[in-house]
């Protein structure tokens, strides 16, 4: 499979990553290039294999916990990385007219 | 005379136990260490000195109180990807460049917990996505060591940890945290001359640390010597019901397994790991690593890993599926670096946020993530690659009916310089054949310094163990160490 650079210009909208066209053009090349590296994973038999989602090496069930509030009321914490702030609440460009 | 910058972490326990030296001076030894020698290596991006004194001071009180922890003044350099109450977190990319975290990561609270010393955050690769040190927002970290026939030509320290590896090698700090997803401890480790340990996968929480590839990501240590490396995993590790994927299981004493010999043990040789184009010095090292632990009554027993091969590309879909998920969160809305033009809506917001806060790697990983996430290839790559971990994670299973643990090189090469193997990210992605199985596998990984090339650069051999068998691992790493009995100190040193 090779991308073209319509799949690039899709790929990087999906990513919300914002390209010009002179970098469309090397991320193209440079991808192609690991995909068709990537691409020998298709010789490898993996009929009836189960695929292995977690980092785990031995079967763990993930823990459960109580469904209760266990932090919050820290606004000031929260939003002191911010970039913008509008009070208790995160600054952003208008969504709605 | 014993300087202050000499003392083991486990010499320097000792040394402070019988008050032959404070907290305090080892603390200022070590901050003018880093005045001295960080501008030329940039192994910090942050240094916290006036802090570190404090906090020495602090210690050497509770010592004097009898209320010594077990690792009580012993001043240690911290990743910048572990998130430090107060003190700034990069991950060395420019979109968390003024991040303040509010909250201290599990594993650095459990060093503080016990009383070490922190002397600065660490450089390394944006967001641990590299193998050279060389992605970093904040400049590349240069190796300490040099080539005996090219003095001045400045050498990688690997990566991503290349801030943590470089820091211990030159004796800017006498211990560090690190991470490792594909071998960001055991590249930079084996580069650098100094040990480095990934443990087994949920042996340390995730909890705080600037998630890479979640499912592939450990924190680990890197010291001078093998038994640095187990005192501070004891310190490291442990259950923590923050992180849903941390193991509870008991944390033994690593050092304690150091000494212990490795007689009757079966050390596997994979048959696939001999790769055509292996560099003599490093098949030579291997063979010698074989030979030194048949002295010390060990058994070689050859096993097969028919899927390693395919290791490499399964890492690069799943570590990049997982980072485009996980760096998803970068917004510029929450925290962060925001770029926007007056007129821009949340979408152009988003998007040119990310594209000038992230560096180039970090794109392309969030590209090639995004693709092989999206409809239509999911199928094709990401659940194909995530069926190839599963047979080379069985492959693994299969060996240790056979042995107790495995020996490989760390690297395929010792140190390259600044200006090598920038051109092609798949010709850089090489540097990881022999570490990034034990990551799929989620299996501990420890990589001890063996030898030297010759250009008089370290090398490294690399001990792979059961799940949660890091003791065994650490009884290997043990008696290379004794074997190899490596001296070598680097050009560039305090």
């Amino acid at each position: 499979m090779s991308l073209d650079a319509a799949t690039v210009r899709r790929v990087a909208n999906l990513a919300r990553l914002r390209l010009d066209e002179t970098e469309v053009e090397k991320l193209q090349t440079e991808l192609n290039g690991i995909l068709g590296w990537i691409e020998q994973l298709q010789t490898v038999d993996t009929d009836g294999v189960e695929p292995m989602a977690g980092g785990s090496p031995v079967p763990v069930a993930l823990p459960w916990r109580q469904d209760a509030v266990t932090d919050g009321g820290q606004a000031d914490a929260v939003l002191r990385n911010a970039p913008d702030r509008e009070g208790e609440y995160f600054g952003v460009p208008k969504v709605v007219e | 005379m014993m300087r202050p910058t000499d003392y083991t972490i486990a010499g320097g326990l000792r040394a402070l136990e019988k008050r032959e030296i404070s907290a305090v001076e080892l603390t200022e030894a070590y901050v003018k260490a880093i005045e001295a020698h960080n501008p030329r290596l940039n192994a910090y991006i942050t240094v916290t000195g006036e802090q570190a004194l404090a906090e020495a001071r602090a210690s050497d009180a509770r010592r004097a109180k009898g209320e010594a922890g077990a690792l009580e003044g012993i001043p240690l350099g911290i990743k910048d990807l572990f998130c430090t109450a107060g003190t700034r977190t990069t991950a060395a990319s420019r979109i968390l460049g003024d991040f303040v975290p509010p909250y201290e990561s599990t594993v650095s609270g459990n060093l503080k917990r016990d009383g070490a010393v922190f002397l600065g955050k660490l450089n390394l690769d944006e967001f641990a996505m590299g193998s050279a040190n060389t992605t970093s927002a904040f400049g590349p970290v240069e190796n300490p060591w040099s080539r005996a026939n090219d003095p001045t030509k400045r050498l990688v320290p690997g990566g991503s940890s290349g801030g943590s590896a470089a820091a211990v090698a030159a004796r800017l700090a006498m211990g560090a945290t690190a991470t490792d997803t594909g071998g960001s401890i055991r590249q930079p480790a084996a580069f650098c001359g100094i040990a480095g340990i990934k443990p087994t996968y949920g042996r340390c929480s995730r909890w705080g640390i600037v998630a890479y590839a979640s499912s592939l990501d450990q924190a680990g240590p890197v010291a001078r010597n093998v038994e640095d490396c187990a005192i501070l995993l004891r310190s490291m590790a442990g259950f923590d019901p923050k992180d849903s994927t941390s193991a509870n299981v008991a944390v033994p004493d690593f050092a304690a397994a150091c000494a212990r010999g490795v007689k009757g043990l079966r050390i596997g040789v994979p048959a696939e790991y001999t790769l055509p184009g292996l560099a003599p010095e490093i098949e030579a090292l291997w063979q010698q690593g074989f030979a030194w632990l048949k002295d010390a009554g060990a058994e070689i027993v050859p096993i097969s890993l028919p899927h390693a091969k395919y290791a490499l590309p399964t890492y690069y879909v799943v570590a990049p599926a997982e980072a485009s998920s996980n760096l998803a969160r970068y917004d510029g809305v929450r925290f962060g670096a925001r770029t926007a033009e007056r007129d821009s809506d949340l979408r152009d917001l988003y998007e040119r946020t990310r594209a000038a806060g992230f560096g180039a790697e970090v794109r392309r990983r969030i590209m090639i993530g995004t693709y092989v996430l999206s409809a239509g290839y999911y199928d094709a790559y990401y659940l194909k690659a995530q069926k190839v971990r599963a047979l080379i994670a069985r492959d693994f299973a299969e060996a240790w009916a056979k042995v107790d643990a495995i020996l490989t090189p760390a690297t395929p090469t010792s140190a390259f310089a600044m200006d090598e193997r920038q051109d092609d990210p798949v010709t850089m992605y090489l540097n990881d054949v022999f570490t990034v199985t034990a990551n799929l596998a989620g299996l501990p990984g420890l990589s001890v310094p063996a030898g030297l090339d010759g250009q008089g650069l370290p090398l490294g051999l690399q001990v792979i163990g059961k799940p949660f068998d890091e003791e065994t691992v650490f009884a290997v790493g043990g008696a290379l160490e004794r074997a190899a009995n490596f001296t070598a100190t680097p050009q560039v040193m305090a």
